[in-house]
């Protein structure tokens, strides 16, 4: 899963994208609402997560320009708790709203609520037959034996799990898996789903040709 | 109108109640006084005109007395019955006088009878009321009386050598009675009762018409209070609503040029000045907090990151250090706070005296100098006395901030100059560096509080955003004001100008 935080304070955003790393997900950041929008705009984010107070201009006028053309889901971060500012913020398409200071356990938690809720997939555990994705603790299980499973190994699974019946193409995968510093060599995609095939079974992901990836 | 309303305008002290009450009073003494001057003064007419009547009559009594025929015995009959022994008279009466010499015109001796002429007759009257007479002989014997007299009238006494018309008063019968030189006595009178009967009427008729005045009096000045009271009542109801919280709240005001008017006026201004302290303190408030919740939040995540998995000493030594920065940085913005917050209440406590703008500035240079060796920036001064009535350690804040501020946003090897002057009448430091310069959409706000032109850069060197805003509430409170001229990139300007209280001193 890829995000991206918009955040101006320097601390908090550098501690924000190294605690969603270590939560396994792709991270790109932007200090000013121009450099995020841009981003939000021209990458496939799967959620945003958009501070109110910004330079340029603000978090409200990110997620309005934002509204006109994408859907990624956002969570919106801000140190205001007034009501009138949260139905502001909701009724302008923000999809979740969490006041500075937050507990970071709630911030995941909301994040891995809106990713599944986008992908259509409400509960948080996804059974692809004998296999199991668990959201919460981010482990895979075959026939109820957990299986240990590499970040990217299991970003990769999470992606296809949460699109289960559509065919992702690589370039897809390494939009969602991959963060904008990350320069791995795309086949090294190949031997991620190959390292979870052995792992969880060779008919979970079949490839398409020319395509990409799908879990049937 | 509702039903509070009444009962408070109906209270023992409501304003609309005394006033009434007042006019009441003051009614019922003019009118009292107005009427019972119309009933005297008609009494009185009455009185005269009654007295008149009886003159008249006492007149044709007298004529006829004096034409009365004296048929009968001798001119004068002196004898012991007429001459009682000298010394006071036994019962009382008077004493008979004696004769003048020469005699005197009238009756000569005792009639029998007193012929009153048909002509003075009808002057008086048969019913009790009327106007009635009575005719003395000279020794008290009645010689004539008219039907309508009264029985026991006293005869007058016959003063000496007096032949005037005497009035008296006597058991509300008014009588004139006038003697004759040799003591025969004519006497006139009526009932004063009757003659003033019409004056009842009159009392009654102003009573009436008092008591009607003061009803009419009284409605319109109700009426009248209640009008001029009504705007107090809705200043009274619009000041209540404000009070219970609904600052933007105003009294209407329109079309208003009286009393009432310019007091709802100034109220309003009052509530002006108040909403705008109130939305300023909570505006301040709730930019505080939301300037605490962001070094709080950072806090917050960098220890749950830390503690979400086992680390290694380097990387709790990490989180620590930017847990410690982010607490220096609250710690320095809770000062700024405090110090705008004492600036914004006791602001006529602090002592004020004469102080030289070149001392301030020489001091703080002294302060900032290892900031700038440390910037690799250097400090040029170029200082005249200039004296302001402000307090030194307010202004050398203010000073001290603009000197902090040129060195920060300052290039290595950059210039920052400071002077002070008099100019006019007011005393100037002005700090100019080669800086960064403000972008020119930024300028209106810089001295707004909280306000960072440039946030990153300014977060990451530890500025709150309040020194610029503590400079101006500082100027504003001492009198003085602050201006700054950008251009970006290239450096800034920032001018204080405080009222000089007087000229540089010479030899100086």
């Amino acid at each position: 899963m890829r995000l991206l935080v918009v955040e101006d304070e320097p601390r908090l955003l550098r501690s924000l994208a190294k605690a969603l790393r270590e939560e396994g997900y792709a991270v790109d950041t932007a200090e000013t609402g121009e450099d995020g929008l841009y981003k939000g705009e021209n990458t496939a984010y799967d959620c945003i997560v958009l501070d109110v107070m910004l330079p340029v201009f603000d978090g409200w006028e990110v997620l309005r320009r934002l509204r006109t053309g994408k859907q990624t889901p956002v969570l919106m971060l801000t140190a205001r708790d007034a009501g009138s500012d949260r139905v502001h913020g909701l009724d302008l398409g923000a999809d979740d709203y969490l006041v500075k200071p937050f507990d970071l356990p709630e911030l995941l938690a909301r994040l891995r609520a809106l990713i599944r809720r986008s992908a259509g997939q409400p509960r948080p555990v996804v059974a692809l037959g004998e296999v199991s994705v668990d959201m919460r603790s981010r482990t895979a299980a075959r026939a109820g034996v957990p299986v240990a499973l590499t970040a990217r190994e299991y970003a990769i699974l999470e992606y296809l799990a949460l699109n289960r019946g559509r065919v992702v193409s690589r370039t897809e995968l390494y939009e969602h898996v991959l963060d904008e510093n990350d320069d791995s060599l795309s086949n090294l995609m190949d031997v991620h789903v190959f390292a979870i095939r052995r792992k969880l079974g060779s008919q979970l992901i079949s490839t398409r040709r020319g395509q990409g990836y799908v879990i049937e | 109108m509702n039903k509070g309303s009444w009962s408070a305008r109906l209270q023992p002290h409501s304003l609309r109640l005394s006033l009434q009450v007042w006019l009441a009073v003051l009614l019922v003494c003019v009118l009292g006084g107005f009427g019972s001057a119309v009933y005297q003064l008609e009494r009185a007419a009455r009185f005269s005109r009654l007295d008149d009547d009886l003159t008249v009559r006492i007149a044709g009594l007298n004529n006829a007395l004096r034409n009365a025929p004296s048929s009968r015995g001798p001119v004068s009959r002196p004898g012991p019955a007429r001459r009682p022994p000298p010394g006071p008279p036994p019962d009382g009466r008077r004493p008979t006088r004696p004769l003048p010499p020469g005699g005197a015109r009238g009756l000569s001796s005792k009639p029998a009878e007193i012929p009153v002429p048909a002509a003075v007759a009808a002057l008086f009257g048969d019913a009790p009321g009327d106007f009635y007479y009575v005719i003395w002989y000279r020794d008290d014997t009645v010689l004539a009386r008219s039907a309508a007299a009264p029985g026991n009238i006293p005869t007058p006494p016959s003063p000496e050598h007096d032949t005037l018309t005497h009035w008296r008063m006597r058991d509300g019968l008014r009588e004139a009675y006038h003697c004759s030189g040799l003591g025969d006595c004519v006497l006139a009178g009526r009932s004063a009762a009757a003659g003033l009967a019409p004056l009842r009427a009159l009392a009654l008729a102003l009573l009436g018409v008092g008591a009607a005045v003061l009803a009419i009096a009284l409605g319109a000045g109700w009426w009248l209070t209640g009008r001029a009271i009504r705007p107090i009542d809705r200043i009274a109801e619009a000041a209540s609503r404000i009070s219970r919280g609904n600052l933007s709240e105003r009294i209407d005001v329109s079309g208003r040029q009286d009393e009432l008017g310019r007091l709802a006026a100034v109220l309003n201004a009052t509530f002006d000045r108040l909403e705008a302290a109130f939305e300023r303190q909570r505006r301040f408030t709730a930019d505080a907090a939301h300037e605490l919740r962001t070094p709080l939040a950072v806090i917050i995540s960098e220890a749950q990151t830390a503690l979400a998995r086992p680390r290694n000493a380097d990387q709790y030594q990490e989180t620590v250090e930017g847990c410690l920065e982010t607490a220096q940085q609250m710690r320095r913005l809770t000062e700024s706070l405090l110090t705008l917050s004492r600036f914004d209440a006791d602001d006529n406590l602090i002592p004020r005296s004469e102080v030289d703008l070149r001392d301030v500035v020489f001091a703080a240079l002294e302060r900032v100098r290892p900031l700038a060796d440390e910037r690799c920036v250097s400090v040029e001064s170029c200082l005249a006395t200039a004296l302001a009535f402000s307090n030194h350690d307010r202004l050398a804040q203010v000073v001290t901030n603009l000197l902090t501020n040129a060195i920060d946003y300052n290039h290595p090897g950059g210039k920052v100059c400071v002077s002070t002057s008099t100019e006019y009448a007011s005393a100037i430091v002005a700090v100019t560096d080669t800086g960064t310069g403000i972008a020119p959409e930024d300028l209106p706000y810089i001295f707004d509080r909280f306000y960072r032109a440039d946030k990153a850069r300014s977060r990451a060197e530890g500025h709150a955003g309040l020194g610029l805003s503590i400079c101006k509430t500082v100027m504003e409170a001492e009198g003085g004001n602050i201006e700054v001229t950008s251009t970006l990139h290239v450096g800034t300007t920032f001018t204080i100008r405080m009222p000089s209280i007087k000229g540089p001193r010479p030899h100086d």
